[in-house]
């Protein structure tokens, strides 16, 4: 249990300092380039707001928020303060919404479109890859190149393809949207009929782009492992092909599993543009509609959260890896 | 070297990767020798709707009248042009009007032209209104109507000039209707072969252009980010100790925060004014070398204790040629392979940053992502405008599948295991 508590314990501080790294860039950052960044950006949104007390509520609430006139730690402070108590402002773009309140209702739509989407990727391309190492061929020549391309395919790429075929011309799925025009938010069965209905087109995208790199790393772990000698005995002791490659699966998928903790940062990036083309009502959708707005403060508490996702499902993948691997167990007691 | 190189290029995948990026680049580059246009000239005007134009060749009508004429006798050229105006949808439309009007079923007949029309010129009458049809759909019966005016009709057009001294229409002469011109003979013909962008710039030169800067992108990002996690992971791998704690700290920091979000926060903290095409590549090459470092580092350990490289050290060679002459020959292979993947996935993400409208500043040049967020925010895919995104998608499919090409091509060179 020595080992584990280590492996554990190393993974819990590891998650805590890239925590405060990712929050202490998402503070410094906008503020190390030139020039007083809230001043300009409070001077542009007041051009656009007609509503006078409007801007003057924003302008108080944000050199408050940010005190730009105090010295840089005290900022940071004050701000480390009010985001404590969930509090990131109001939104320039959506007045008078704050900001957490936009994002409660969007983080939702994100968390449960793409973890779903990028882990069934994630165990399609894997078996695609085990299948392409061991029946090579005919299976293999096809599945390859096919991986390759839709490795690099831009996820945006995909879900306009999918989006015109399927929506525009078959008109089979609706084109933008989380749930129907003509609804609003409740539990009825139409609302959640509309909202599975809504949700087809985005998932297939996503798990689409994920298939493809998945499969061609597996199919490189899996040819390691069938050449091991581990595949030799088992073939030698006339064990069914069915099982070894049960076994070979397993082995097989544990680096994976390193890489799926390491790529969803990028993997969550191309699923937040993919959204956008949807107009899925997810954190992507909201980031855009923020910096074409220039809204300032919902842009920061937007990659703030996209970060901390990212660095829970990293966090979480790796602990449960070290259940999975007992070899971290004996790598951390030596 | 010339041996490894004999060998890669006998990798299918390399050679077939490789020809696809070089097609691309040979295009980029010689192009723009005949086709001498500005790019990002407005060559289209018209509404948000009248900017996309279909792609074709567009000849000009006021040049064409002025050509001498041809006399084409051909057989089918009534019944095209009615079929362009009255074809099966119209045709239906109007049985359905005049169903409504109170026409019995079996009087129309809309496979015979003369008598639906004639049935229709005698029964239509735009200010009847019908019961339970919309406004918008009687207006399109008066559209139609007014479309299919003159449709039967053999005689040709007249055409005239305002006159110079009195100001009256003159008759300056007459079009048949078997006329032709030679569209050689026009002189103003231009050949939108993508059509035209929301911004009516021909999608064509636009569209290598935008290649062009894109593929710059990626390759001054591709370098920067290669360069700066070689040199991070071979300094830790090969030092070790303090450096490599530092960098490792780092390297794990980087690894786990989203690229995407660092470009995102420093993109938008550049400020529109301010951002070029070069100015983004840079910003992608100092996010994107963490995995490089990384993998290099993991390399540079393993090789840090060969026989080779104690001997180089028991003979006193210095630092710099140990890993210059002992280590890199060993991680050359992998570093290129590393580039052709940072290519690839920088212009990856300046497709994605300029789509959330973070990219290159808009009116200087055009990129890939560019092209694709102006064809997004005119709601290109939704209204059928094909050819302002699909060929920048197929052009950012075909860059990146290359060079993946590549990049499993030299995998299978270098990892015999991977072969078949």
């Amino acid at each position: 249990m020595k080992g584990y508590a280590r492996y554990f314990s190393k993974k819990v501080m590891w998650f805590i300092i890239t925590f405060v790294a990712a929050f202490l860039l998402n503070f410094f950052l906008p503020r190390m380039m030139p020039g007083d960044p809230v001043a300009a950006i409070v001077a542009r949104m007041a051009q656009g707001q007609s509503n006078a007390t409007g801007v003057q509520a924003i302008y108080k609430q944000y050199t408050e928020l940010f005190g730009t006139n105090r010295p840089m730690l005290e900022q940071f402070l004050i701000y480390l303060k009010n985001v404590v108590h969930g509090d990131f402002g109001f939104s320039f773009s959506q007045y008078p919404r704050t900001v957490a309140d936009v994002l409660k209702t969007s983080i939702w739509w994100t968390i449960c479109l793409q973890f779903p989407a990028i882990i069934i990727g994630f165990m399609i391309g894997n078996v695609l890859g085990v299948l392409a190492a061991y029946l090579k061929g005919w299976y293999d020549k096809a599945i390859m190149p096919l991986s390759i391309f839709a490795s690099g395919f831009p996820a945006f790429g995909m879900a306009v393809i999918l989006l015109v075929i399927f929506g525009v011309i078959l008109q089979w799925f609706p084109t933008s949207g989380g749930y129907g025009f003509d609804m609003l938010p409740n539990l009825s069965w139409a609302f959640v009929w509309s909202v599975i209905i809504h949700y087809q087109l985005p998932f297939v995208s996503i798990v689409l782009i994920a298939i493809g790199g998945w499969a061609i790393g597996m199919r490189s772990m899996s040819i390691y492992e069938l050449n091991a000698d581990y595949v030799k005995y088992s073939r030698f002791m006339g064990i069914k092909d069915k099982k070894i490659i049960q076994y070979v699966f397993r082995n097989a998928m544990l680096p994976q599993i390193t890489g799926l903790a390491l790529a969803i940062g990028t993997m969550v990036g191309g699923a937040l543009v993919a959204e956008i083309i949807f107009s899925y009502p997810g954190l992507g959708t909201t980031l855009l509609s923020a910096i074409r707005g220039q809204d300032y403060p919902m842009i920061s508490a937007t990659t703030l959260i996209i970060t901390v996702m990212v660095l829970i499902a990293n966090f979480t993948l790796e602990i449960l890896y070290g259940f999975i691997d007992p070899r971290i167990k004996a790598a951390q007691s030596d | 070297m010339k041996n490894t190189l004999k060998q890669v290029f006998h990798s299918g995948k390399f050679v077939a990767g490789f020809s696809i990026f070089m097609f691309i680049v040979v295009t980029v580059i010689i192009f723009p020798l005949f086709v001498k246009t500005d790019p990002l000239l407005t060559i289209s005007q018209g509404s948000i709707q009248g900017s996309f134009l279909p792609p074709g060749i567009y000849v000009n009508v006021y040049d064409s009248i002025g050509v001498d004429p041809y006399t084409l006798l051909l057989d089918d050229a009534a019944t095209k042009r009615i079929a362009s105006k009255l074809g099966d949808q119209e045709r239906l439309d109007l049985k359905e009007w005049l169903l409504k009007a109170g026409i019995p079923e079996n009087e129309i007949d809309i496979t015979d032209t003369k008598s639906l029309l004639g049935l229709w010129t005698n029964n239509y009458d735009p200010k009847k209104q019908v019961p339970g049809m919309t406004f918008a759909k009687t207006r399109y019966y008066q559209r139609l109507n007014s479309s299919l005016q003159g449709i039967l009709s053999t005689e040709g057009l007249t055409i005239a000039a305002t006159g110079t001294v009195t100001d009256t229409l003159q008759a300056g002469g007459t079009i048949a209707q078997t006329d032709y011109v030679n569209v050689r003979e026009v002189p103003n013909v231009r050949l939108l072969l993508l059509g035209t962008d929301p911004f009516g710039r021909d999608v064509m030169t636009e569209l290598v252009s935008a290649t062009g800067t894109s593929l710059l992108i990626g390759i001054v990002a591709g370098l920067i980010a290669t360069t700066i996690g070689l040199v991070l992971g071979l300094a830790a791998g090969y030092m070790g100790g303090m450096v490599d704690d530092v960098v490792m700290f780092f390297t794990n920091l980087f690894t786990v925060i989203p690229t995407i979000v660092l470009l995102i926060l420093i993109s938008y903290s550049i400020g529109q004014e301010k951002r070029g095409a070069v100015t983004i590549a840079v910003v992608i090459g100092f996010t994107a070398w963490v995995w490089t470092a990384r993998a290099v580092r993991a390399q540079v350990i393993s090789l840090r204790n060969r026989d080779h490289v104690n001997l180089s050290k028991l003979s006193g060679h210095p630092v710099w040629l140990i890993i210059f002459t002992d280590i890199f020959p060993y991680i050359a292979s992998y570093v290129a392979m590393a580039l052709i993947l940072q290519i690839s996935s920088a212009i990856l993400y300046e497709a994605s940053l300029s789509i959330l409208g973070l990219g290159p500043k808009t009116t200087i040049t055009a990129t890939l992502g560019l092209m694709m967020n102006w064809a997004f925010y005119y709601m290109a895919p939704t209204l059928g405008k094909w050819w302002a995104y699909l060929p920048v998608i197929v052009v950012i499919a075909l860059v990146s599948f290359s060079l993946n090409l590549m990049n499993t091509g030299l995998d299978q060179v270098y990892n015999p295991a991977l072969r078949e």
